[in-house]
């Protein structure tokens, strides 16, 4: 397996989290299984997969709230095993499910949070008020929770996950559930955060287009190994140039595969999927050659095709069995 | 400092909580006055134990219920909490795990002192004429119960994962309690079986110290009761300590 532990050289600061063979073992199901990735200062930094990949499990590592099997990490410097409360104070995290108190207005909400995490007396209400004027929760922040939307309750735990001045902020599929709308919003204030606070973040996510839009660097997670791992614009280039698609019966594909500019063949249910260098200049001679095609689509690709490739499954697939906290709750309901 | 803070930050919220949700207070104060104006009026008029009123031989012992059911079922609500990420927010941060134990514990006996100062100002209704001692001794012989029974609730809490699994085994545990306890009726008199199980349920000993306070009339010393309620409660810390510490 590929080892992603060095990154890149372009991107900037010194590295602030180190994976080195990090392992957990849940009975015989290997959660995450061995991997080992160097996040730098000031990125955005993605675990992309399907539900039960181990991404939750990872972050969970990360954030010192469960022990790894085997292996460790450094966050901000400090080994998550050996030091679990230095790297508490050095980290936020905003949790998949919604974790701020219902009965409680959003700013008793963050004046608790800033008593846990001691945030100096002096500075809190300074610090409140800057973090609710980030995530413009100023003119709600004496109402109570249950009175929020999904999106105010989200914004909020970024927030809240902002307050003591964390050098990293772990977030949890941080826009599970939210509106095509409201996600855009999020994925903003995300950035402004990053922008004017300095913090690294590291997301999970499940979705393709959240993991393009808002991360530097995008590990692609399957079945607990870290299969490809680069930027957006990268991975995507490594498919190696745009997909065509055919909707054609009896397709002629000898002619087609002895094209120099194809890379890829493949045929699925009625369909033809090429991999094309320079499709637009080529797509003429493929057509004549191929035969009579009912309809052609032509598109750069999305993190939905290098997933593909990786790991030839579709991340939706794995998403209709549930993910592994979801399969282990229903076993113990039962 | 962190650790005070977090500590203050714990019981802050279960306060606020605590207030905001009027039902809790009303629900939980609901049943206590049923014992005391129904079955103590009712079997009072035909009942009366030793020269004392039934009804007012009953009161401190549902004085007693009163702390004993909400303090216990506070360790409910940590299994909410737990069903929302609320406690692993919680659990994240960078404080001990004693001071996240100690900050629930406090928090659980001021529900439970709140609601058992409201049923002893019931008492005033009753007829109880109180001093500051007795008030002041009634208040500690409930906290020191109240907090040996928060941290039961509490461990339990922290082991069961549905509120179902945990209010199946509180009733268990509750309701002998309860019970068992000489709330109802004299302790002195009993068949042996009887009374080997209310001799080693600790809660007896609260109600027949808080029954020497109000009414002036108990099987052992006042100081004794308090001296075994103390010791109980000194135990059910430990442990509640230790079952917190090793949460996962």
């Amino acid at each position: 397996m590929a080892d992603f532990s060095v990154a890149p050289e372009h991107t900037l600061g010194e590295p602030v989290i180190e994976v080195v063979g990090l392992a957990k073992k849940f009975g015989h199901l290997m959660a995450v299984d061995h991997i080992s990735l160097s996040i730098r200062e000031g990125e955005v930094f993605g675990l992309l997969g399907p539900n039960g990949a181990g991404k939750t499990t990872t972050l969970s590592m990360l954030a010192t709230l469960i022990k790894p099997t085997e292996g460790t990490a450094k966050v901000n410097r400090h080994d998550i095993v050996k030091e679990s409360d230095a790297v508490r104070r050095s980290i936020g995290i905003v949790f998949q499910d919604p974790s701020s108190d219902d009965i409680l207005t959003g700013r008793e909400n963050l004046y608790l949070h800033a008593l846990m995490y001691g945030v100096e007396s002096n500075v809190r209400e300074e610090r409140i008020r800057d973090v609710l004027r980030l995530v413009d929760l100023e003119d709600r922040a004496n109402s109570q929770v249950k009175t929020y939307s999904g999106g105010m309750r989200r914004r909020l735990e970024l927030a809240r996950g902002l307050l003591h001045r964390p050098k990293i902020l772990f977030l949890d599929e941080p826009t599970l559930g939210l509106d095509p709308q409201t996600r855009e919003h999020i994925w903003e204030y995300i950035r402004r955060l990053v922008d004017r606070e300095r913090v690294t973040v590291i997301i999970t996510t499940h979705y393709m287009d959240e993991a393009e839009h808002l991360c530097d660097r995008v590990a692609i997670v399957d079945d607990g190994k870290i299969v490809a791992l680069d930027t957006p614009d990268k991975l995507k280039q490594m498919i190696g140039g745009d997909i065509v698609r055919l909707k054609i019966v009896n397709p002629n594909l000898i002619p087609i595969k002895n094209l120099p500019y194809v890379v890829k063949v493949e045929q699925t249910g009625g369909y033809v999927l090429l991999t094309v260098k320079n499709s637009s200049a080529h797509l003429q001679e493929i057509l004549s050659l191929v035969g009579n095609a009912e309809s052609v689509e032509l598109r750069t690709p999305t993190l939905n095709d290098v997933f593909l490739q990786y790991t030839g499954h579709e991340i939706r697939e794995a998403d209709a069995e549930g993910g592994f906290f979801e399969r282990a709750a229903r076993a113990r309901s039962n | 400092m962190t650790e005070l803070d977090g500590l203050y930050a714990l019981w802050y919220r279960e306060f606020k909580v605590f207030l905001r949700e009027k039902s809790r207070i009303v629900s939980s104060l609901f049943t206590p006055l049923l014992w005391i104006v129904v079955f103590g009026g009712g079997l009072g008029s035909s009942v009366s134990l030793g020269g004392t009123n039934y009804q007012a031989f009953i009161f401190p012992g549902i004085l007693t219920m009163t702390v004993l059911f909400s303090s216990i079922f506070f360790g409910l609500y940590i299994v909410w909490d737990k069903r929302i990420d609320f406690f692993k927010e919680v659990l994240v941060a960078p404080l001990s795990r004693l001071t996240i134990f100690a900050g629930k514990t406090l928090g659980g006996c001021t529900d439970a002192l709140i609601q058992g100062s409201l049923m002893l100002a019931f008492g005033v209704i009753l007829g109880v004429s109180y001093t500051v001692q007795m008030v002041v001794l009634s208040m500690i012989f409930m906290l020191v119960l109240a907090s040996a029974l928060v941290s039961i609730g509490l461990v339990i809490g922290s082991f069961m994962e549905s509120p179902e699994g945990f209010n199946l085994i509180v009733s268990f545990l509750i309701f002998p309690l309860f019970f068992l306890s000489g709330a109802l009726f004299p302790i002195d008199n009993l068949p042996s079986w009887l009374h080997a199980f209310t001799t080693l349920n600790p809660v007896t000993y609260a109600v027949d110290g808080l029954r020497g306070v109000i009414l002036g009339i108990s099987t052992f010393p006042v100081m004794i009761d308090l001296g075994v309620v103390a010791g109980f409660a000194a135990v059910m810390i430990g442990i509640g300590s230790i079952a917190f510490s090793r949460m996962k």
